[in-house]
């Protein structure tokens, strides 16, 4: 299968400052990746390298196909994103939301009608689509943002700290979400400092200080590193971190 | 595109204090700089102390009353009263009338009619005591014609504004500090709002291209900002009587181009902000406070020190409200008017670039 991400040796200074040093790795159509890390260690860079925000200072990178130095405007035609920041319009009803962010890729408005019905239907919040967001609870403001960020049907979305904040049912009910999506055939780039979560990925990487430091599925990873959780090995690489 | 501009008008229209702001102020600030604040002296309230007591003095005060600028309220008795008179408050300037008014005129004498004003407030004392001077001036010269008659005479006409009116040196000021009020402050409070909600990120990394979400979000304000020019000149016109001796058109133009002037600065502010209280702040500070200051709107700037003077020139409101003032009230054309036209769109150009650099800069390190 020829995957959807494909990273080979990036590099990202800022100034003296290696941000991202030489990471390379593969995320295949599909697939759920855990990207993960401490505070600083240089996920957030990464991200808006992949969604086309920030050009690498080196280093080979596509997404969806295109390469993220020629095509960065088709990138963002396919990808979607969703950051722990709420990211919806607080004062603009729930249909207007999706009014709004299907208008901004694109939809045509006959889609954008069947999505937004669709969407809604499966979170079973039909009766509120006309409520104000300022209205709704968190929680459900989540699963709203990250139904908002697959309505235009990407190839890949980026999930960033997509449950902070959020209670542990609500979660469980995200992750479904996710599950769906990805059988659906989306990727799914996630970060997370849930460990929990950590191990709903299929595979996992592991960022220390700009480098990956490991790079597997959950099992494996805790074979590897002889211990029970994906918590101890977290905290056994982010340790050793300077 | 059209989604974005749908969008950021339900912004406007479901936020109660906007709507206050955008259409409630252009409307009180010209009902209040119309009618409040004016120059013009209207039933002053002055004392007399009459130490001649006869015909002419009466007659002197007849006259005072009757051009309508001055109340009486309080006859004075003696001199000690003077002081107290001034603490009451109740009084802006006295009036003393010398003992043997008539009879001093009758001979043909000089007098002097003392006039003394409460100059806490400096520009009412002056205001009050040159249409005080006018009066008597007029009375000395009807009493005794040949005797006053000077060599020279000065007449004067006052062009453009014959009958002095406030209001019409206010209108082009407010339209002004609206327009940058609206244009400049509303625009960066609204970028740094998406910056602040997280919901910029999610615009920038979706397929629209920046000048697209720049656009989509300063459109309505333009449009806006223009329907608070028209209200107010509409305003002006309705109520206040103000003409538009120029061409409307160039009028209407030439706000337009201060518009895009001013929103252009609201999108350099709102670049370098990244939460809403420091684009109002910004705004607040760097636009409103110089705008009303140095744009020659509530103090003229001929009476500046100098480094103040060089620092107005810098202020693209002083530019338009001569713009706004040539075209209502001496109906010059562009002939006239195209150095500080070009001084607006330079500084709109200026604006523009500096905004894009720093949008740039700002994706490219973070």
């Amino acid at each position: 299968m020829k995957p959807v991400i494909e990273v080979e040796n990036l590099v990202k200074k800022f100034g003296n400052f290696v941000a991202n040093d030489s990471l390379t790795f593969s995320v295949f159509p599909g697939e759920i990746f855990g990207f993960l890390g401490a505070n600083g260690a240089g996920k957030t860079t990464t991200i808006k390298i992949l969604c086309g925000l920030s050009a690498p200072t080196s280093g080979k990178v596509s997404v969806a196909g295109y390469d993220v130095y020629r095509h960065s405007e088709l990138i963002k035609k396919n990808i979607g994103y969703m950051s722990q920041k709420f990211s919806l319009y607080e004062d603009l009803s729930i249909t207007e939301n999706f009014q709004f962010y299907g208008g901004i890729y694109g939809l045509s408005r006959n889609e954008i009608r069947e999505r937004t019905k669709a969407l809604l239907n499966r979170l079973d919040f039909l009766k509120a689509q006309n409520e104000v967001l300022r209205n709704i609870p968190q929680g459900w403001k989540q699963k709203l943002a990250f139904s908002v960020a697959v309505m235009h049907q990407p190839k890949v979305v980026f999930l960033d700290e997509p449950t902070g904040g959020v209670d542990p049912i609500t979660r469980r009910q995200f992750w479904e979400l996710i599950y769906e999506q990805a059988h659906n055939g989306t990727t799914i780039f996630v970060t997370t400092h849930y460990m929990d979560e950590a191990e709903y990925c299929g595979r996992v990487s592991i960022m220390v200080d700009g480098k990956i430091e490991a790079l597997d599925s959950p099992e494996k990873l805790k074979n590897q590193f002889a211990v029970n959780s994906m918590n101890d090995v977290f905290v056994k690489l982010a340790r050793a971190a300077k | 595109m059209k989604g974005f501009v749908v969008k950021e008008f339900l912004h406007i229209f479901r936020d109660h204090r906007t709507m206050l702001i955008l259409f409630g102020m252009p409307i009180a600030q010209v009902l209040l700089f119309g009618f409040a604040i004016t120059n013009e002296i209207n039933h002053a309230s002055i004392a007399v102390f009459d130490k001649a007591r006869d015909s002419k003095s009466l007659e002197l005060q007849q006259k005072l009353t009757a051009s309508g600028y001055f109340d009486i309220n309080m006859q004075l008795e003696n001199t000690k009263s003077i002081e107290k008179a001034f603490q009451s408050g109740k009084v802006k300037e006295i009036v003393v009338i010398p003992p043997q008014f008539e009879k001093t005129l009758e001979l043909g004498q000089p007098t002097t009619i003392q006039l003394i004003n409460d100059a806490s407030d400096p520009n009412t004392a002056n205001l009050i005591s040159s249409y005080t001077s006018a009066i008597l001036m007029d009375f000395a010269a009807s009493i005794n014609p040949q005797a006053n008659s000077l060599p020279v005479t000065t007449e004067t006409t006052m062009l453009y504004n014959p009958e002095l009116k406030g209001v019409f040196m206010f209108v082009p000021g407010t339209i002004t500090i609206l327009l940058m009020l609206v244009s400049a402050m509303m625009t960066s409070i609204s970028i740094a709002r998406e910056k602040e909600m997280g919901t910029m990120e999610v615009l920038l990394i979706s397929p629209l291209k920046p000048y697209q979400i720049i656009l989509g979000k300063v459109l309505p304000y333009v449009v806006f900002s223009f329907v608070n020019a028209m209200v107010i000149l509409i305003l002006a016109y309705s109520i206040f009587e103000m003409p538009v001796n120029g061409s409307l058109l160039l009028l209407l133009a030439e706000s337009l181009l201060f518009i895009l002037m001013a929103l252009a600065m609201g999108l350099f502010i709102s670049t370098v902000s990244n939460s809403q209280q420091t684009a109002m702040l910004l705004s607040m500070f760097a636009l409103m406070l110089p705008t009303i200051l140095l744009s020659g709107f509530v103090f003229p700037v001929e009476n500046m020190p100098l480094a103040l003077q060089w620092l107005s020139h810098l202020m693209p409101s002083k530019w338009f409200i001569i713009i706004v003032k040539s075209i209502m009230l001496k109906g010059l054309g562009i002939a006239y008017l195209w150095q500080e036209t070009l001084i607006i769109l330079l500084m709109a150009f200026i604006f523009i670039i500096l905004s894009i650099k720093k949008f740039e800069v700002r994706l490219k390190l973070k």
